[in-house]
């Protein structure tokens, strides 16, 4: 039977507080079942002390959140949209990050965040941004992104179980995405990359609600004779360098594909370090598709028109292969 | 806690001294250009820290701010090696990666101090949902200026905390000065403890200076908490004899000004209240030789610890064993 990637979450998050009474979840109206219905019944099931609904304080609550990871719980904290990751960065950059480091390696902060982000239905400006590139640039956190239902049950799991804190990015496009969930399904281990569709010509790396777009181009681009390779990265901080080395050194041309504008973006990170370490193996310059620099605009053929699509990646795969 | 007994309240007035010497040393080798960034100093408001920490126990949890030297000491980290920390060495609280405005030390339940004013309010709630969740009766303590409640996060803290009757401390030290400018240039509100009533939080106002009247407040409000109340705002009148970091020349203060901050020193003031109980001169002189001796000869043993090996400089940025003690 298929479930939705709002009920895999709610499924992995069920499981987890049934296995460890560390397991805490917060934010705002969580108790309820959040904003997208991703906590629904877990406060019935698991007791209200264990899914608790917060106050509209980002940054409060990613204080609590990481206070209470330094001593003994291990908190889910919802952040409804990362747009409003922006009132919780102080904590989450000047201490949750840090804390590790800054204690001598005598404190840690179990701490996972769960956000949604992306553009979709006219959510516009405030409510649709890419903003993982922000917390890439911040050593002692873990961002991870995933790309389905059953890679987001593993990879929250694998999450929680991690000890550090983690952004966990969910894209608002994937969340009515359904998939059968395999009755074991393995906990990918966090930093390691996937091989979504083995290729020879072209390595096109993305992540998040990206990588369905890019096995689109990818499926359009078999028909015209190019065969290309998809990964997905999973987890884009750490960078999993080893997995974009052994593709590139078999397809030697590189497109890298996100939502996200491309200034200072993920692409632009994984250019540079392919340029420093497989300069040898490149055919072509390595190329980035992204959304153009500007806000995400609210009408429909608006926000439509900016973000990028199959067709962008079909043209910029070809264009790199001639 | 009970009454303390005489020989208790000359066991804090060297404590109170213990922190005064030691933030001396501190002034002296960071004018010596021996301390790398810039140390706060806490002259001036030992007896909040004294009169706080005294009354926690080993399991209870401590937050400050970057004005956190006294509150780490009396809650029991080790003269050298928080001196050490402050000096960048090996051997330090945080082996040279915090200083003097990130000092942790968890097997004493400090849990940390920040460099952002209003930044640990929050952690602290957080520490105390932990107890609260995991059914421990420890309680948390968070120790902050008059400068934090301008923070829109020292606001959203005192609201959750209440809401949810988390067992922690709220400590500001009151000390009319934020950073170089005077509170009334920050705010209309004169008394930080008016912040407490709108969210239906216990308060009280007290004289910071004067250790006895901490000890009862503190001792009051620990009590409420470990009676299961909710959080508690204990808001202590003090005065910053030092300036905001060292070197600062005050040039905002008047003479007259610094001569009455003088005469309100909490240290002459606890001696003064000793003399009377009958404790002679000489006592008291004893005992801040015996705190000036402990110090210097953790000074010295921290000055001569090792540099941190350059090669272990990425140490610590991700996983390493946590302390089970805290961790849980």
């Amino acid at each position: 039977m298929q479930h939705t990637f709002i009920e895999i979450l709610r499924r992995a998050l069920d499981e987890e507080l049934a296995r460890d009474p560390a397991v805490h979840l917060l934010g705002e109206d969580v108790a309820a079942g959040g904003a997208f219905g991703v906590t629904k019944g877990l406060a019935q099931k698991h007791g209200a002390t264990r899914v608790r609904n917060t106050p509209i304080s980002e940054a409060a609550i990613t204080g609590l959140a990481t206070g209470a990871a330094l001593c003994g719980l291990k908190p889910v904290l919802e952040i409804m949209f990362i747009d409003f990751a922006t009132l919780a960065m102080d904590c989450l950059v000047n201490q949750t990050a840090k804390y590790r480091y800054m204690s001598g390696g005598q404190l840690a902060v179990p701490l996972v965040v769960r956000t949604q982000a992306g553009a979709a239905g006219g959510a516009a400006a405030q409510h649709s941004q890419s903003l993982e590139s922000w917390f890439i640039h911040v050593p002692g956190l873990i961002v991870v992104a995933p790309s389905t239902p059953v890679e987001a049950y593993g990879l929250l799991k694998s999450a929680i179980r991690l000890g550090e804190p983690v952004l966990f990015i969910e894209h608002k496009r994937l969340y009515t995405m359904k998939e059968e969930l395999p009755e074991t399904a393995a906990l990918p281990e966090i930093g390691r990359s996937r091989i979504a569709r083995s290729g020879t010509d072209v390595t096109l790396i993305a992540y998040s609600a990206m990588v369905q777009t890019a096995l689109e181009a990818a499926q359009s681009l078999e028909g015209e004779g190019i065969s290309v390779e998809v990964i997905d990265l999973r987890t884009l901080l750490p960078l999993d360098m080893a997995t974009i080395a052994a593709s590139v050194s078999k397809t030697h041309r590189v497109l890298i594909a996100h939502e996200a504008v491309l200034n200072g973006g993920m692409g632009a990170e994984i250019a540079a370090r392919i340029g420093e370490e497989l300069f040898d193996e490149l055919d072509a310059p390595v190329m980035r598709v992204g959304c153009p620099f500007s806000p995400i605009p609210f009408a429909p053929e608006l926000e439509r028109v900016l973000l990028p699509g199959a067709a962008d990646l079909v043209r910029a795969a070809k264009r790199m292969c001639q | 806690m009970t009454e303390p007994t005489l020989s208790d309240w000359k066991a804090m007035y060297r404590a109170l001294w213990r922190i005064r010497l030691f933030e001396g040393q501190v002034q002296r080798f960071a004018a010596a250009g021996e301390i790398p960034g810039f140390p706060h100093l806490s002259t001036g408001q030992e007896a909040v820290a004294v009169g706080v920490c005294t009354q926690l126990e080993l399991e209870d949890v401590l937050f400050t701010s970057h004005r956190g030297h006294g509150h780490v000491l009396a809650k029991g980290a080790d003269l050298e090696a928080t001196f050490a920390e402050i000096l960048g060495r090996a051997t330090g609280l945080c082996g040279g990666r915090g200083g003097s405005m990130h000092l942790v030390d968890a097997v004493h339940g400090v849990l940390g101090a920040t460099g952002v004013v209003a930044g640990n309010l929050s952690l602290a709630a957080g520490a105390a949902w932990a107890a609260q969740a995991l059914g421990r009766r420890n309680i948390s303590v968070v120790f902050f200026g008059d400068g934090a409640t301008g923070a829109g996060a020292f606001h959203e803290t005192l609201n959750l905390a209440a809401l949810w009757h988390l067992p922690v401390l709220f400590v500001c030290e009151n000390n009319g000065v934020a950073e170089f400018t005077t509170r009334e240039e920050h705010s209309n509100v004169k008394f930080v403890s008016s912040f407490a009533a709108p969210y239906d939080i216990a308060t009280k106002t007290i004289d910071g200076n004067d250790l006895p009247a901490v000890f009862a407040a503190a001792g009051e409000a620990i009590g409420t908490l470990r009676g299961g109340a909710g959080p508690y705002l204990l808001e202590c009148m003090t005065f910053r004899m030092a300036g905001h970091y060292v070197g600062d020349s005050q040039q905002y203060r008047t003479k007259d000004e610094l001569a009455a901050i003088r005469e309100k020193c909490p240290i002459e003031r606890l001696g003064r209240v000793l003399l009377a109980r009958g404790v002679e001169q000489a006592t008291l002189d004893a005992l801040g030789e015996s705190a000036k001796a402990e110090v210097l000869q953790a000074v010295e043993r921290a000055r001569a610890a090792p540099h941190p090996d350059p090669a272990t400089v990425l140490d610590h940025v991700y996983r390493s064993p946590a302390l089970a003690a805290i961790q849980g």
